[in-house]
């Protein structure tokens, strides 16, 4: 088994009307036996951005506390709050840093920025980026993901129709996979603030 | 082949392990103590190669007892102490890692709160209600997941364990003859009961 399967993740981030939504999966496994249901995989940065970390569990937390680091240090030098974009660069020069023994994790970036207009990005365990539009995906069943949010996505949702949009495709996608699911967790993002809501899935 | 298992129950925590040291075929002794204490209101169950699991589990407490001395007696919370225990093993990751995996849990006096961490090699961290490491878990979380309740008591947390120890006597291959089971609350750790004595020798 791939060292990034080791724990399994799935994840989605997807673009709406001024506003992102980003899932989660919850479960904490050791290879094939499951060892909570309440494993924490995305974490707020500020109010408007948010990062999701798929793979090795120790890195996820590693990686987290690296990031939450920074981001209060930029706060306290700067006097101002990161966008996403500049988040998200930072977080890809990290992963290239250890570019010979690099961190196993690869993180999905979604956030809001200045004029409230969606941004997203997704990297490789070595912080090579891509920037789309509608979606991204992350985690031990990106296929099973890719097949979901490419036939559910329409660009434009609102916040609600994006929940009912992402969480379908995050439970769909879960389900084929042993490795990820056991609960899931969902985040939508508008200028008014942050909606978290835990969804209601298969637990096996 | 060691195995370690930990609940938690509304006033602290039961944590057990098996008191086997062997290596390849060879069974050292059958009463050593995997359960190290951390300051008074803190236990760890570790598992792993006898020299990872001393040299680890003494550097834990004696870092611990360090910091309360340094700091006119405060006391970490479990949660820090996890999170300290966590640091350590995420550091030494890559460069020469503690091949420990361990179950973490005590009793916060502040917020009358038990607490239970899992903690793997690789550094990985989760608070739990109940855990296992090594092959313990295939037979014992299945157990645990249908035992345990919110607000256990102590007697029921202890039946559970019972019940997980006679489930490995019975069907994991390896014989482990004696377990050792500490309960953390707010007295402090103290032995519930133990297969052989591990001051005995």
């Amino acid at each position: 088994m791939s060292i990034l399967e080791y724990n399994g993740a799935a994840m989605i981030a997807m673009a709406g009307d001024e506003c992102i939504a980003i899932a989660a999966d919850r479960r904490l496994g050791v290879q094939y036996q499951t060892v909570s249901c309440e494993f924490q995989k995305l974490f707020q940065i500020n109010d408007k951005t948010f990062v999701g970390l798929a793979g090795l569990a120790t890195d996820v937390q590693t990686v987290a506390q690296t990031l939450k680091f920074r981001n209060d240090l930029y706060e306290l030098r700067e006097d101002r709050k990161m966008t996403p974009k500049v988040f998200s660069s930072q977080l890809s020069a990290l992963l290239y840093e250890k570019r010979f023994g690099p961190f196993f994790v690869e993180p999905i970036v979604a956030g809001l920025d200045a004029s409230n207009k969606p941004y997203l990005s997704g990297m490789d365990l070595i912080g090579a980026p891509c920037f789309p539009d509608d979606y991204v995906v992350s985690g031990t069943c990106t296929a099973n993901l890719h097949g979901m949010c490419e036939t559910l996505y329409r660009p434009g949702l609102g916040p609600d129709e994006l929940f009912e949009t992402i969480s379908q495709a995050l439970l769909a996608g879960v389900d084929r996979d042993a490795l990820s699911g056991w609960g899931a967790i969902v985040h939508v993002i508008t200028k008014d603030g942050v909606t978290t809501r835990e969804l209601k899935g298969r637990m096996d | 082949m060691d195995s370690v298992l930990a609940i938690r129950y509304k006033d602290g925590c039961v944590i057990a392990a098996d008191q086997t040291n062997a290596r390849s075929v060879l069974a050292y002794q059958h009463n050593l103590d995997k359960v190290t204490e951390l300051g008074k209101h803190t236990a760890m169950g570790v598992s792993g190669p006898n020299a990872d699991m001393v040299n680890f589990s003494e550097y834990i407490s004696k870092n611990m007892a360090l910091y309360e001395a340094m700091n006119h007696g405060s006391k970490l919370s479990v949660n820090a102490q996890a999170h300290y225990v966590r640091s350590v093993l995420a550091e030494a990751l890559r460069k020469g890692p503690y091949q420990v995996n361990l179950m973490l849990g005590g009793y916060d006096e502040k917020t009358k709160e038990a607490n239970l961490y899992f903690l793997d090699y690789l550094a990985s961290m989760q608070k739990v209600n109940f855990g296992c490491q090594g092959y313990a878990g295939a037979f014992c979380l299945s157990i645990m997941d249908r035992e345990w309740k919110e607000d256990m008591t102590k007697e029921e947390a202890l039946d559970v364990i019972d019940h997980c120890i006679g489930e490995l006597g019975k069907r994991f291959v390896i014989a482990q003859p004696n377990f050792i089971v500490k309960v953390v609350d707010k007295d402090g750790v103290t032995v519930s009961k133990f297969g052989a004595d591990p001051n005995d020798n």
